[in-house]
């Protein structure tokens, strides 16, 4: 069984400073992580993995060169090997453009039965790239899953929906995206930091995958962010300090029914 | 030059040829859900300021009150009825989205970011070839070029983009729910409800929809509620937890959690809020005993009234509140629960 997982290299949200100016997001090249839903991800296909024999985890990334980190860290937590996508062209890509070239790598990895990323990325939180490369590969999606349940010729997936779960059987291949309640992600071990010294990951750029850049990067994507502003982080508060009597409360009820939001 | 011009005029033909606002309607067990109406409050808005129809889609085996939706704002109904639609089922339901599209060819298609939304969404615009902007906060046309603006929240809600389809129809976006009022029913109101009715081929699907768990542990769903109260690690133990969901059952809440009160298993997952739970925007949320991180407000910081109960002046959370008490949970959330209490034994 081969299965691909994504890692996207995020900016360690918890420092994110923002350029009061420019509004932009002063990154800082060192200080990036796994996407933390691709954590889960990976902790899944290595669920999967170390339940049954010949099962394939090849950890897949785009980005710049500094992504190659993403990679070796999942094979550090065991997957068996990656792939970066990476080059200039690339630059820009909104999901559409993401979609299709990460679904090209994927089809030159070769029978993937299961494809496992989060369901959204900490830094452009679309959650859409899962089903757009699924729509490129031809194969359907399961989204918001936190279950995964393999049979003999495909899964069952428990999805985390308004009000409740829903169990949907889909045979392979299949991608799906995780959400957080699937599992606990694991930590690198040092015999995978070892392998992840002397892995070699291949670097694909449009000709390796064979995609016309007129399809990617900037080029190739629908969406263009014409703005970006910093959002307005205060609101006109009313402030009281608690003393031991029911005065605050009280005051907080009137201004409640006041709003009309009780 | 002259073939620039050309594919330029050719280009301009083919947008053109794309007209009216289509919002995609959602439905559970053959009710419609609120979020439809929600979505009609902005497509009806958009449909006006470009001077177009507004339709609704929506997807299922049989739906009530499709009447309804032409009541609160939309010019036509399209119901795509099949037996495989009862369920949301990402494959039949993207296909049928995307052949209704084809045909109608509209300027502008709006979701909500809901579960099912950001799901079929991202199939629809890929098979369209076009570009889709997630959770958008805010609508807007650009009164000069016509164009879709779309602003959306980003990195963890740490800026606001503002996104454009320049060359592509239909300009797509998701809205989140709740950040739109539902529209309002006029009984005055005419328009058309069209039943469509698709080939197999167009609904084959490798899926099987098994079954729905209805999650006991959220009495009230906080997607769907108008008041949310939440807490933080300031509630000290699961016990001061109980707090928490005391008001909230007394107030017919939702409760919400940060992502640390998640994780020392004082409720579950379904509950936290931020960046990486859930996205909410009811009319009142309580934040009780949580400092207001950045992640945990990209989650919540669009609701319209925030009250927020913390012993730190300077918790962050104070900056996104409307009301704000300086003090000790324990003090003053058992007054909160008994003045709902009493306002609740004499309405
Ligand atoms: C401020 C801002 C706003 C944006 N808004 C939009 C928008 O509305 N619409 C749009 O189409 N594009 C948008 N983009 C572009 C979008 O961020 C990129 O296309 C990006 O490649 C996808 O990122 P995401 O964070 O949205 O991914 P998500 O769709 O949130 O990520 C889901 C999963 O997909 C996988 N994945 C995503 N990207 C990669 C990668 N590069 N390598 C490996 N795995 C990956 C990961 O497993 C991840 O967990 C925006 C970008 C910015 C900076
Ligand atoms: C990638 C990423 C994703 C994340 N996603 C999320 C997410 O989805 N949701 C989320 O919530 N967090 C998320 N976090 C975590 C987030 O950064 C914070 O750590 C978390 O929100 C803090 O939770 P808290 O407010 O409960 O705890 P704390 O930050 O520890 O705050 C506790 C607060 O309680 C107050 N307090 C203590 N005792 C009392 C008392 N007796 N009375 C009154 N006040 C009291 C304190 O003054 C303090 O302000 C994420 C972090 C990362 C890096």
């Amino acid at each position: 069984m081969n299965i691909v997982v994504l890692v996207k290299q995020v900016p360690g949200t918890d420092n994110v400073k923002m350029d009061p100016v420019t509004g932009v997001m002063i990154r800082s090249g060192k200080d990036t992580i796994i996407n933390p839903l691709d954590e889960n991800a990976l902790a899944e296909a290595i669920r999967i993995k170390n339940s049954q024999e010949n099962v394939k985890v090849t950890a897949v990334s785009m980005g710049p060169d500094s992504a190659m980190k993403a990679i070796k860290e999942a094979i550090a937590m065991g997957a068996d090997g990656g792939v970066l996508i990476s080059g200039r062209a690339f630059a820009g890509s909104d999901t559409i453009a993401t979609g299709k070239a990460i679904a090209a790598a994927i089809r030159k990895v070769g029978d993937v039965d299961l494809i496992l990323c989060g369901e959204r990325a900490t830094d452009g939180e679309t959650g859409q790239t899962g089903a757009m490369i699924a729509y490129y590969l031809g194969i359907p999606v399961e989204t918001y899953v936190s279950a995964v349940e393999v049979k003999e010729n495909g899964v069952i997936v428990k999805r985390t929906v308004e009000g409740g779960f829903e169990r949907v059987e889909i045979p392979f291949p299949v991608m799906a995206t995780v959400n957080k309640d699937i599992n606990e992600p694991g930590f690198p071990t040092l015999k995978g930091k070892l392998k992840a010294k002397e892995t070699v990951v291949p670097v694909y750029g449009p000709v390796e995958l064979g995609l016309d850049p007129a399809e990617l990067g900037l080029k190739g994507s629908p969406t263009r962010v014409v703005k970006v502003f910093s959002p307005k982080l205060s609101r006109d508060t009313i402030m009281k300090k608690a003393d031991g009597t029911t005065g605050p409360v009280e005051e907080m009820m009137k201004f409640l029914a006041g709003k009309e939001a009780i | 030059m002259s073939l620039y011009v050309n594919a330029n005029i050719e280009k301009e033909q083919k947008l053109s040829q794309y007209k009216g606002v289509l919002v995609f309607g959602e439905q559970k067990d053959g009710k419609i859900l609120t979020v439809t109406y929600e979505l009609l409050t902005r497509g009806r808005k958009l449909a006006d300021e470009l001077g177009c129809e507004l339709s609704c889609v929506l997807l299922g085996e049989e739906i009530d009150g499709l009447e309804e939706v032409v009541k609160r704002g939309a010019d036509k109904v399209f119901f795509i009825k099949d037996a495989i639609l009862k369920n949301f089922l990402p494959r039949p339901y993207s296909k049928a989205i995307t052949k209704l599209c084809e045909e109608l060819k509209p300027e502008v298609i709006v979701a909500a970011a809901t579960t099912t939304g950001r799901t079929v969404m991202p199939l629809v615009a890929a098979m369209l070839e076009t570009g889709l902007t997630a959770d958008c906060t805010e609508l807007t046309i650009d009164p000069d070029t016509r164009l879709l603006l779309q602003t959306r929240p980003a990195i963890g809600g740490n800026i606001m983009a503002t996104i454009k389809t320049p060359d592509h129809r239909p300009q797509m976006a998701t809205v989140r729910p709740k950040s739109a009022k539902p529209a309002a029913f006029n009984a005055a109101r005419t328009g058309e409800v069209i039943v469509k009715e698709f080939d197999g081929a167009t609904f084959f699907t490798p899926e099987k929809f098994l079954e729905y768990i209805k999650d006991t542990t959220q009495e009230v769903s906080i997607e769907e509620a108008d008041i949310i109260v939440a807490g933080g690690k300031g509630m000290k133990n699961a016990d001061g937890f109980k707090m928490v969901e005391e008001l909230a059952r007394i107030l017919g809440a939702g409760v919400g959690a940060t992502r640390d009160a998640v994780e020392f298993g004082w409720t579950t997952y379904p509950h936290q809020i931020g960046l990486s739970g859930k996205t909410v925007a009811p009319k009142l949320y309580f934040a009780f005993g949580l400092s207001g991180k950045i992640q945990h407000l990209a989650g919540m910081q669009t609701s319209e009234v925030v009250v927020a109960v913390n012993k730190d002046p300077e918790a962050q959370i104070f900056k996104v509140a409307d009301f704000g008490i300086v003090g000790d949970v324990f003090e003053v959330v058992p007054m909160m629960i008994e003045a709902f209490k009493n306002l609740k034994a004499n309405a």
